[in-house]
């Protein structure tokens, strides 16, 4: 595999052209063009009245708390979602299946959906929030309470990523790290979770991803209070409210460079870890 | 199916269009917020039931709900409302001014500033009012938790905000300074700030959270009438304002359209005695004094002063409170 050339690699299949001009037509229509359209919106505001709105306090607070509530609940979910994907694929139990089937639910639930049970799950008078509020801690209506939600909805990406690597992973060589007599930490942590790590990457960059927008799930939840728990992705809303399309697109157009950013270093974090595997 | 048969089924189908009805088939749409529901479901019958009487024609009057600021944004943004009825006068007035479909000046156009039904704000609280909440000043208190949407994203909230503005204006005889620090201290015992009218009522009844959710009349009622006088009731202020839900033509969606006429005599119509009763009885407060007059059990009279009386119309109050850095941005403003 490392001693083709991109040339060659491109020359074994016919069509090259043409599928490279079907990719690109797609994605520029699909993807590039709705992105185009948000960048033009605030272009003739000008640099400095940007970048006024773009480091407006209330603004910058809203997006760590977007970037780092995504963050932490991205890092729950690639622990929790791998311990749940090893649990579905090495054990066979009653239910196994449903379980399986159970996964999926997040995807198909509508996020508000998600959102208001959430909260009332969470709320000072709810099933969760009830016995909690006695302790003195309060979820729903804090920062606390975003990470829940987006836990919540991106916990599939985890699973559904690293599932798969999991399954097609050979058995033996588990047994000949037990032959060679690895104990069964050792096994775990320089066999099995080097295989996995490109694929918890992936999953991890794509609840990652998803949570930074998210709207409909959080803003039941969050309490919406500015400076404290309100999203960036409430913010533009709020903007939209008084009209203000340019100022939208400022938050929008913000977030988005962030989030490429991030997954970026992702993505890169990722082939680190595959040629460190190799 | 044989090509044939489908062939003379689409020439039969096709003829039935051509000579079947003799009367028109006219479709209207509203675009309108969302507690208005079940009125406009009610009244677009009543409405097609008379112009059916009226001229013949038939009408298919479709209703679309949802948060007031964001319909007017899908009109502007080309949703082909032939009429908008909204929340407040400010969110027809954008669409005047940033898609020009509506002339500036269509307040003036119907009777009543165009309202022709109107509310006012009100407090829900718990049975039998533990809080003792009775009047603007006692959400001041400390260990009181008030519940209202946020203002920036619900056209309703403003209402909210005004009102507790004008009251505390009419208290400190006319004070800014004391009125926003009447309002700032207000807000500060609001614990969760939710993005619509509707929310918040979830929130204050069925999280259990807050002691007094400040609402629109016509929500409080439906509020009591579906989770029972066992659970909340209502208080009316010393004072407060009215609130006035605008209705308009959207000029040149009809005029493209054809359908001028009749989307005049729908918005016309909401003025006769039929709708108002059908307005009542979907709690808001009626402006014909006969239909007043026999709901004055349900709607008590209390003073009640306007947008235009105290703040000088939407476009002002809005620019001064609601906008980037108006008032309201300023209470959340950190280290004030």
């Amino acid at each position: 595999m490392v001693g083709f050339s991109y040339r060659n690699r491109a020359g074994k299949l016919p069509g090259f052209g043409l599928t490279l001009g079907y990719t690109l037509f797609w994605l520029s229509a699909i993807v590039l063009l709705p992105l185009l359209s948000l960048i033009v919106k605030p272009a003739d505001m000008g640099w400095p009245a940007f970048w006024r709105l773009a480091t407006d306090k209330r603004v910058v607070s809203a997006i760590g708390l977007s970037l780092g509530s995504a963050l932490i609940a991205a890092a729950i979910d690639a622990v929790f979602g791998l311990i749940v994907a090893w649990v579905l694929t090495r054990y066979r139990f009653p239910a196994r299946r449903l379980l399986d089937a159970m996964i999926d639910l997040p995807f198909a639930l509508p996020t508000a959906v998600a959102g208001i049970a959430l909260a009332a799950l969470y709320a000072p008078n709810g099933w969760i929030g009830a016995p909690l509020a006695k302790l003195g801690i309060k979820l729903a209506f804090t920062p606390a309470g975003i990470v829940i939600a987006l836990i919540f909805i991106g916990i599939p990406f985890v699973v559904r990523t690293v599932q798969p690597v999991l399954q097609d992973l050979d058995r033996d060589v588990e047994e000949a790290a037990v032959t060679l007599g690895a104990p069964r930490i050792r096994i775990v942590f320089s066999v099995l979770l080097p295989l996995v790590l490109p694929a918890l990457l992936t999953g991890f960059a794509l609840a990652f991803a998803r949570s930074i927008g998210e709207y409909g799930s959080v803003i039941f939840i969050a309490g919406n209070m500015p400076m404290f728990s309100e999203i960036a992705p409430l913010l533009i809303v709020i903007k939209l409210e008084e009209f203000d399309y340019q100022g939208a697109a400022v938050i929008g157009v913000t977030m988005l460079g962030l989030s490429f950013i991030l997954l970026l270093a992702i993505n890169l974090l990722q082939r680190w870890s595959r040629s460190w595997q190799q | 199916m044989r090509p044939r048969f489908l062939l003379s089924l689409i020439a039969a189908v096709l003829l039935c269009g051509a000579t079947g009805t003799q009367a028109k088939d006219i479709s209207l749409l509203n675009v309108s917020y969302d507690p208005t529901r079940e009125f406009y479901k009610q009244y677009d019958e009543l409405f097609a039931k008379y112009w059916k009487a009226k001229t013949g024609d038939d009408v298919t009057i479709s209703t679309s709900h949802g948060g007031s600021g964001k319909q007017a944004r899908a009109v502007i943004e080309g949703l082909e409302a032939d009429v908008v009825t909204l929340a407040l006068a400010y969110d027809i007035d954008a669409n005047a001014k940033q898609s020009g479909l509506i002339p500036s000046a269509w307040r003036s156009r119907l009777p009543d500033n165009s309202a022709p039904y109107t509310s006012t704000i009100v407090f829900l609280v718990r049975k039998g009012n533990p809080k003792n909440i009775h009047d603007w000043n006692d959400l001041l208190r400390t260990g009181v938790q008030v519940i209202t949407p946020n203002p920036k994203t619900s056209g309703g909230a403003r209402w909210n905000y005004l009102a507790a503005w004008g009251y505390a204006l009419k208290q400190s005889g006319g004070d800014e300074n004391k009125a926003r620090g009447f309002v700032t201290d207000l807000y500060r015992n609001v614990p969760v700030l939710d993005t619509g009218a509707r929310g918040s009522t979830t929130t204050f009844v069925q999280r259990g959270i807050g002691d007094v959710l400040i609402a629109w009349e016509n929500e409080a009622l439906l509020a009591v009438q579906q989770f029972g006088s066992d659970t909340v009731e209502i208080i009316v202020p010393s004072v407060s304002i009215l609130a006035e839900p605008s209705v308009s033509l959207v000029d040149q969606n009809v005029d493209a359209h054809g359908t001028r006429e009749v989307a005049e005599a729908y918005l016309q119509y909401l003025y006769s005695p039929e709708a108002q009763e059908l307005a009542a009885k979907n709690h808001y407060r009626p402006r014909l004094a006969q239909v007043t007059e026999r709901y004055k059990d349900k709607f008590p009279a209390l003073p009640l002063f306007t947008v235009d009386e105290v703040f000088g119309g939407w476009q002002a109050a809005q620019a001064k409170h609601f906008n980037d850095g108006g008032i309201f941005d300023q209470i959340y403003r950190p280290g004030q």
